[in-house]
């Protein structure tokens, strides 16, 4: 065939990179509706539900059963579930019908049934939807802090400019596992210097980020993941009790907490049992908000490539996010993981959580270039900072993000660096030298940076574990090598774990310390004039964009 | 025609080259209209090997031994990597990499778990010394050791796409070296942002064909395919 030069163009676009595939409901490739999913349907007996979604009591498998006993208000359940779907989804959009009086209907209503009220709305009225019915007030933002060294100096410092640039929360992880204390230490000094009251987590396996939480060298976690079928559970080593037990153990020493799912893992996995993937994340949110979690990332997160590759499927996206703020749970929204050679179909995609604003836009935002983000990748990254303010600028929108000067990033990331080389010395841990944290303050990436003794590294990691060493030893070395104001930034994150208020949904914290939560702060968006607006001084901040024209200079 | 050792390296790097790069130019996707559907299909292969009269794995004592791990479809289902690495030659390189570190290798097919984690642990287990390899017919990679927690791990390789015959062998070196108790520095890690939107998909697909193949039934059996 002689080949359209047309054709032959539009072929090369990056676009054409990604990977897209027909709906095969067999195997799960099938976005909002699987001709396998079950009819809503729910049956009550001695106050204990029998019957879900078509399934008799007796032929629950773990999450049906869990979904049962601990998700659904058995109180109101045949009352909501009387309520036709297409009503339910009216009254989502609807700015006279508040967000408090939705929750209370949706409490009784099944999984299935919520896919169903889902199928009725397009991406427009999911994001009105959102915009009205998530739990803070304000929205917010999450950083990745990563890099393809594990090198905690420049964690430290990247951690620094991202709570600078006005991330509320900051997640590392590692290349290499065993590094997990050292960057732990290095995200929660690095992101105290940037600016005090940012939390900090450390995703590792579930034992080590469960004993980094109780020693306070992170202030949350994040990476409890469940799933949408008993298999993929199972194939964890889990079952939604075990995960309402590690919730209970982070709760029990005060810790901040939210569960993880998504998605497309069970397709990844090879067990979706013919579902929908929305039905099937819809079980996942249930069965978190059954485990007493606050709330959730969600919003298919590392396995976008598979809702991706689906027709439908970044509306499937979004209609998770609107099912976890629609069971009362804090949500953040993914956006967190490269999802498309393509910049208009990454940017599009994340519109519609940037838009409407979630309780965290980003359930991690790559604040390093892409090629340190060691969650394979985030949809936006470092390189992307300016043009994510001139789109809340463009747009009067809160990202989360504020415009930053050069010389500020510089001092913080200087500071961060230096205070990490302290606290180093200050335990015994490898040294730090100060060619490298010249290198890190004036860095980009871990291309600029000089090369550690890994091996030395994962020796202190190792020391760290074995001796104990918690929080207060930090505070202790920071006020000790004259870091006074970060000692005392840490040592309020660690009293947060004591006082508990940052353990209601979607809260973060201010500068001072204060809690900002959707109980103390909750959003009461009911349509034009009312909720958040875009004003004031945080309107003024958004405009200070670089690169503005001075008339004077023409 | 004179061979020089020049032309003997040029010829070898334009192989492994071709090899690396073989997949994803056949990978350009073909128009949707020319696809079929596969709705209606339960499985992606319609036959379901069986492994029955095979020699079940055995608990190893030899303290130099390393465990390899392979998943069920390696080498039957699928004989390359996701991208494109012939599954023979990746355990060649493993298996080579151990030895020049003078321990042994054991060749293990799992058929009971399709996750690399429990495959490279139970790998572990089998060990003589307690190190294990874990390989998917996909590529992804994990050496774990028989006392971690399941889903921790001594080294983990989780971005198949861009695994070489080069990383592989190193696999089967630290793997050797951690058996000998040396302070082992981990391969290094590699990253490509855009590996998810090219490549996710076909590791789904790859994965189901993979656990399709599960037998638990059968367990782990001792695996040297000619």
């Amino acid at each position: 065939m002689k080949r359209s030069k047309r054709i032959e163009v539009l072929d090369q676009r990056p676009v054409n990179l990604d990977g897209f595939i027909n709906e095969w409901p067999e195997m799960g490739f099938v976005a909002m509706k699987s001709p396998y999913d079950p009819e809503p349907s729910v049956k009550v007996q001695d106050g204990r539900i029998v019957e879900l979604d078509g399934k008799k009591r007796e032929d629950f498998d773990f999450i049906d059963q869990f979904i049962a006993d601990y998700a659904i208000d058995v109180e109101r359940t045949e009352k909501s579930m009387a309520v036709p779907s297409l009503n339910i989804a009216r009254m989502i959009v609807d700015i006279h019908v508040s967000r408090k009086e939705i929750l209370e209907l949706v409490s009784g209503i099944t999984p299935a049934k919520m896919t169903e009220v889902m199928n009725h709305l397009n991406v427009v009225e999911l994001m009105m939807g959102m915009q009205k019915i998530r739990a803070r007030r304000t929205p917010g933002n999450q950083a990745h802090i990563t890099n393809l060294k594990d090198d905690p100096v420049q964690i430290a410092a990247d951690a620094a400019e991202g709570a600078l640039r006005g991330f509320a929360e900051e997640e590392t992880t590692m290349g290499v596992a065993r590094y997990a204390p050292l960057s732990a230490m290095a995200l929660l000094i690095g992101a105290q210097v940037g600016r005090p009251g940012v939390l900090t987590q450390c995703s590792a396996e579930e034992a080590t980020e469960l004993e980094l939480g109780i020693r306070g060298l992170t202030t949350y976690a994040e990476t409890l993941s469940v799933y949408g079928t008993e298999k993929v559970f199972i194939d964890g080593d889990d079952t939604p009790y075990s995960k309402a037990f590690l919730n209970s153990a982070y709760a029990s020493r005060g810790l901040k907490v939210r569960f993880t799912s998504g998605s497309g893992s069970e397709v990844l996995m090879g067990n979706s049992e013919k579902k929908s993937m929305l039905y099937l994340e819809c079980r996942c949110l249930y069965a978190t908000k059954g485990a007493g979690s606050q709330g959730i990332q969600n919003g298919s997160v590392s396995c976008i490539g598979v809702p991706g590759s689906v027709p439908g499927g970044i509306r499937e996206v979004m209609s998770e996010n609107l099912v976890a703020a629609l069971l009362g749970l804090e949500c953040a929204s993914s956006n967190d993981q490269s999802f498309s050679n393509s910049d208009m179909r990454r940017t599009a995609r994340t519109m519609l959580q940037f838009l409407p604003g979630t309780d965290f836009i980003f359930s991690g935002y790559a604040a390093e270039p892409n090629y340190d983000n060691m969650f394979a990748g985030s949809n936006f990254d470092a390189e992307d900072f300016d043009d994510y303010n001139v789109l809340q600028r463009d747009m009067q929108v809160d990202g989360g993000l504020r415009p930053v000067t050069e010389e500020e990033v510089i001092r913080v990331r200087n500071k961060a660096a230096k205070a990490v080389q302290a606290v180093f010395r200050q335990l015994g841990l490898t040294p730090v030298s100060d060619e490298q944290v010249e290198a890190v303050t004036y860095a980009h990436g871990s291309k600029d940076t000089l090369p550690r003794d890994v091996t030395a590294d994962l020796m202190a990691a190792e020391d760290v574990l074995k001796r104990g060493i918690t929080g207060i030893d930090v505070v202790r070395a920071l006020a000790e090598s004259g870091y006074q104001d970060v000692a005392e930034s840490v040592l309020n994150m660690l009293k947060q774990r004591v006082a508990g208020d940052y353990m209601q949904t979607a809260a973060i914290l201010d500068r001072n310390f204060h809690v900002m939560s959707g109980v103390n702060t909750p959003n009461d968006y009911m349509g034009p004039g009312t909720g958040y607006r875009v004003e004031g001084e945080r309107w003024e901040e958004i405009k200070r964009i670089p690169h503005i024209i001075n008339p004077k200079d023409i | 025609m004179q061979i020089s050792e020049d032309l003997v390296k040029q010829i070898t790097e334009a192989v492994i080259a071709q090899m690396q790069n073989g997949n994803a130019a056949s990978a350009a996707a073909a128009p949707s209209a020319a696809v079929p559907s596969m709705a209606g299909r339960d499985r992606i292969n319609e036959k379901k090997t069986s492994y029955a009269g095979y020699p079940k794995a055995k608990q190893g004592t030899d303290p130099k031994e390393v465990v390899i791990g392979v998943g069920a479809a390696f080498q039957r289902e699928i004989k390359r990597t996701i991208n494109g690495i012939p599954l023979e030659d990746v355990l060649k390189n493993v298996k080579a990499g151990i030895e020049e570190e003078g321990m042994v290798p054991r060749v293990v097919k799992i058929l009971d778990t399709s996750d690399v984690c429990f495959m490279a642990l139970e790998a572990a287990k089998l060990s003589g010394s307690g190190i294990g390899v874990g390989i998917q017919s996909k590529g992804t990679t994990v050496i774990h050791q028989k006392d971690l927690y399941p889903l921790s791990n001594l080294e983990l390789f989780p971005q198949a796409p861009l695994m070489n015959l080069e990383t592989y062998r190193k696999i089967g070196q630290n793997a050797a070296k951690y058996v000998k108790g040396e302070q082992v520095v981990p391969v290094p890690c590699t990253n490509d942002p855009m590996c998810r939107p090219k490549y996710q998909v076909k590791a789904a697909l790859m994965h189901i064909a993979e656990t399709e193949q599960l037998d638990p039934e059968m367990g782990i059996i001792e695996w040297e395919e000619k």
